[in-house]
């Protein structure tokens, strides 16, 4: 297989500098994922929330990522230009810590999907109403490699690995595992 | 199922602490939409006239307006409404901004306030959670101060808070409930929310608003925001450049405040300064704006960014500002606009509206000046008048001292001072100081505007028909080609015709009738955005709108599930604007309260502008003092209100035409307008 592979990430830039805080993204985040399609407005169910804290100037639009089952063991705390900018402010984490990216009534987690439907929407719909240009939305083409982050690994580190392996449980034992693993195709 | 309204209401009583969630009749949907109209009947049924504005039965109601909450771009105005103690009336005040909005996903369309707290509260409200908490560590606070404790102490950032200042507390006439970058200035209902002790109000919701057809729903939202992009590529040629967009006035954007320094008056609303605009002052002033604004603001789910975060010390924002209040204080202190963004985040902290205070301290010095009050009333006054405006600012909020008189506003001020000092409350309508504007030549249309709009300030009535004529009728012809916003085509012909000297000039021009249903229009479309809780920055007030009578039914019909068309929602509006002139005309409102400041103009029509009023009212179904006939009352639906007058001895049994079902047609056919 080739490295040199292509492929089309969607990218989201979010300029904090640029957002007024009026929130168009939530309200229309989460009226495009209601049942049926537009039918209600709640912001708690968005998946993009802007964490704000006007007398500190802060306004920082965040989508949902990934869910965590369990909170950070450290939290950070940023300040940047001289504003102090809330813990958690930038994670993207559906987490056990705080309340959002999770549905108010049932607590399961949200996660923004870039409004992939049926037919494709040139934008998501947050950069659509963001009329003050704080969400804009881009193709970016990355190289998708051989193995995402395998991809640029060196084979000596590889041999490292092994060889650690198999000073604990012996040479046999870790070829017999690579053997039947390939097999089962847990690749 | 409700559609944009939650069905529900919260009913505070706070003298006993009792809290209830109360649900709703849809039928009052159906009459008033919600919004003003909907807490205009709530004060018809429950605050008879004989409850004045300190009393504990005053109720104090913080109302969501129909559409807020939904996906409709700017539908996020809460409607105040309380009796007034400045103008004794039915007084409402909106705000934009987050409360609402939060309240409706709460699961409130109103929160109803009456009683009076033994000591001061705040109200919490979280969903189905309601608390009244004790305030005593917050009474003395600043308002967005407060709002800060409140959100640390119940940890929950993301709350909206509406609160008041020094001045509410001590029952200042013009104390203002103040949100972040929006407040409920006018009129004082501030000063009832400290009578009643209620420091606060923080909401947060989590519930879902519902609109009953979904898809022709945000395909209205979405055609707005396209029209929005456009009209912000494309502003308006002719006019000044802080009315060329959308919005409310873009004070905040615009530095270029030629019109405003020139055309307004300065002090006391006294003195115009032709040729201040100069080039070091624009580049001065610009040098302000931009190193003290830090950030554009707007309120929830609108593009438009009328407000600001404004910087006066280490904070990135001290205070939120928008609009007019960028030059109120400067102007009222002959100052600069420096001193103007310092005090105002003292006078939001504090709590006041930035109209009537500046002109209240204007006006101390005035007497000062004319010795109607002496050096002895102002003990320790620093001597130049930016530190006067500070010293005034503190004794009134505190009720210290003169403060105490200064804070029932200019006209019941002047009243307790006596000695002529009447004269010098001059540019109040109906008890409330009025933007700082004194012109040449009268002009009918705004004549009716300033006399009958019952709303305190001309903005609110003023807006989609252009103030002035353009310089040429070419120009003109080029404003009315892009014009779908006016009722009627013949709409556009007045404007078209319009000029600036001549025989169609004013006064003579636009005409009488054409003046009625140009005022009528304009005030209608403000009614609906008050029911709706539209911003008039997208509908009412600019010129050539996102949103107007085409297209507001099918946006409030989606929305709500109603099924209105231009004539019903004309019907409707026309409904609840009686029905607030009937809540006035109870409290005894009448012709004489119909005026506009004796100098608004230099030159004056009596007998014209009484035609005026007669042919006005005759439109309104009004009769000659100004209250709506028994025929007008019944065409509309009130007939309770009706009979209370007879039973008042407001209206008597004999001035009705005969033919009551003519003038109801004709009373109908005036309330629908002229739908095309």
């Amino acid at each position: 297989m080739s490295d040199s592979t292509k492929k089309v990430v969607k990218r989201i830039r979010i300029n904090v500098d640029k957002c007024n805080g009026c929130r168009g993204c939530e309200v229309i985040c989460s009226a495009s994922h209601a049942t049926p399609r537009y039918s209600s407005v709640n912001p708690s169910r968005a998946r993009i929330r802007v964490i704000r804290d006007p007398l500190a100037d802060i306004y920082v639009p965040v989508f949902a990522g990934e869910y965590t089952a369990a909170e950070c063991a450290g939290r950070d705390q940023y300040t940047i230009d001289g504003k102090e900018y809330e813990e958690c402010a930038f994670c993207r984490a559906s987490c056990p810590s705080r309340d959002v990216f999770k549905e108010p009534d049932s607590g399961l987690p949200l996660k923004c999907d870039m409004c992939e439907s049926d037919p494709t929407l040139e934008e998501p719909l947050c950069v659509q109403w963001c009329l003050a240009d704080a969400l804009t939305f881009e193709r970016v083409e990355v190289d998708a490699g051989a193995g995402g982050a395998a991809a640029g690994v060196a084979p000596e580190e590889i041999d490292a690995g092994l060889e650690a392996l198999a000073k604990t449980y012996g040479w046999s034992k870790v070829i017999d595992a690579v053997a039947r693993m390939s097999r089962n195709g847990n690749r | 199922m409700r559609y944009a309204e939650t069905g529900y209401n919260l009913e505070v009583d706070l003298t006993r602490g009792n809290i209830e969630r109360v649900a709703t009749d849809p039928e009052l949907t159906s009459l008033h939409l919600g919004g003003l109209g909907t807490n205009a009947r709530l004060f018809w049924d429950r605050v008879p006239p004989e409850v004045s504005h300190f009393d504990p039965e005053n109720l104090l109601i913080f109302g969501a307006g129909l559409l807020v909450g939904t996906p409709g771009p700017g539908c996020n105005r809460t409607i105040v409404s309380s009796i007034s103690p400045q103008t004794r009336f039915f007084g409402f005040s909106m705000m934009g901004g987050f409360f609402a909005p939060e309240m409706k996903r709460a699961g409130y369309d109103k929160i109803i306030l009456r009683g009076r707290a033994p000591a001061p509260v705040y109200l919490w409200i979280h969903d189905d959670k309601i608390e009244i908490r004790d305030a005593t560590h917050l009474w003395g606070l600043g308002t967005l101060e407060s709002a800060e404790c409140i959100r640390q102490e119940l940890k929950q950032p993301h709350a909206a808070v509406a609160s008041i200042g020094l001045a509410g507390e001590n029952r200042v006439f013009f104390a203002s409930i103040e949100q972040g970058k929006s407040s409920a200035s006018r009129v004082g209902l501030g000063a009832v929310m400290g009578d009643k002790r209620l420091k606060a109000i923080a909401v947060l919701g989590s519930k879902d608003i519902h609109v009953a057809r979904p898809e022709e729903f945000i395909r209205l939202a979405n055609e707005s925001l396209a029209y929005i992009k456009h009209r912000e590529k494309n502003p308006i040629l002719g006019v000044m450049p802080i009315m060329a967009g959308l919005g409310s006035p873009q004070e905040m954007v615009v530095h270029d405040e030629e019109w405003h320094t020139e055309n307004f008056v300065w002090g006391n609303a006294r003195v115009r300064r032709k040729g201040f605009w100069t080039e070091e002052v624009r580049d001065s002033w610009t040098r302000t704006m931009e190193t003290m604004r830090t950030r554009l603001l707007s309120c929830y789910n609108c593009p438009m960014k009328c407000g600001a975060a404004i910087s006066v010390d280490t904070r990135a924002c001290s205070y939120m500002m928008k609009c007019f209040s960028k030059l109120t204080y400067t102007m009222a202190a002959f100052s600069d606009l420096e001193f103007g963004l310092r005090i105002a985040q003292l006078a939001t902290e504090h709590g006041v509206d930035s109209f009537s205070a500046p002109q209240v301290m204007a006006f101390a010095l005035e007497l000062l000046e004319a010795g109607i009050l002496t050096e002895a009333d102002f003990p320790g006054m620093p001597p130049d008048t930016n530190s006067r405006f500070y010293w005034l600012l503190d004794r009134i909020v505190r009720r210290e001292g003169i403060g105490d008189v200064l804070a029932d506003g200019t006209y019941w001020a002047a009243e307790r001072i006596g000695k002529g000092a009447h004269e010098y409350a001059h540019n109040c309508i109906k008890k409330t100081e009025q933007l700082p504007l004194k012109l040449g030549m009268l002009n009918q249309m705004y004549f009716l505007m300033y006399c009958t709009g019952e709303k305190a300030s001309i903005t609110q009535i003023e807006g989609n028909f252009p103030q002035t004529p353009f310089p040429t009728r070419e120009e003109q012809e080029a404003f009315t080609r892009d014009w779908p916003h006016v009722p009627d085509e013949r709409f556009k012909r007045w404007f078209e015709e319009w000029e600036l000297r001549g025989e169609k000039s004013i006064p003579n021009y636009p005409s009488a009738e054409a003046s009625y249903e140009i005022v009528n229009w304009q005030e209608a479309m403000h009614y609906i955005d008050d029911a709706t809780g539209m911003c008039a920055g997208l509908s009412s007030f600019p010129y050539k709108p996102p949103f107007h009578i085409h297209n507001l039914p099918e946006l409030i019909s989606a929305g709500s599930g109603l099924d209105l068309d231009e004539r019903s929602l004309m019907h409707l509006t026309k409904r609840t604007r009686d029905l607030v002139r009937s809540l006035n005309v109870a409290r005894g409102m009448r012709r004489v309260d119909d005026a506009p400041p004796a100098d608004h103009w230099k030159t004056r029509f009596p007998e014209l502008e009484q035609r005026l009023l007669d042919g006005y009212y005759d439109y309104k179904g009004w009769n000659r003092d100004g209250i709506p006939t028994r025929a007008t009352l019944h065409a509309l639906g009130l007939d309770y209100v009706a009979e209370d007058f007879l039973r008042r001895g407001i209206l008597r049994p004999d001035e009705e035409a005969p033919d009551a079902e003519e003038a109801a047609a004709g009373a109908t056919a005036r309330g629908e307008g002229h739908a095309s």
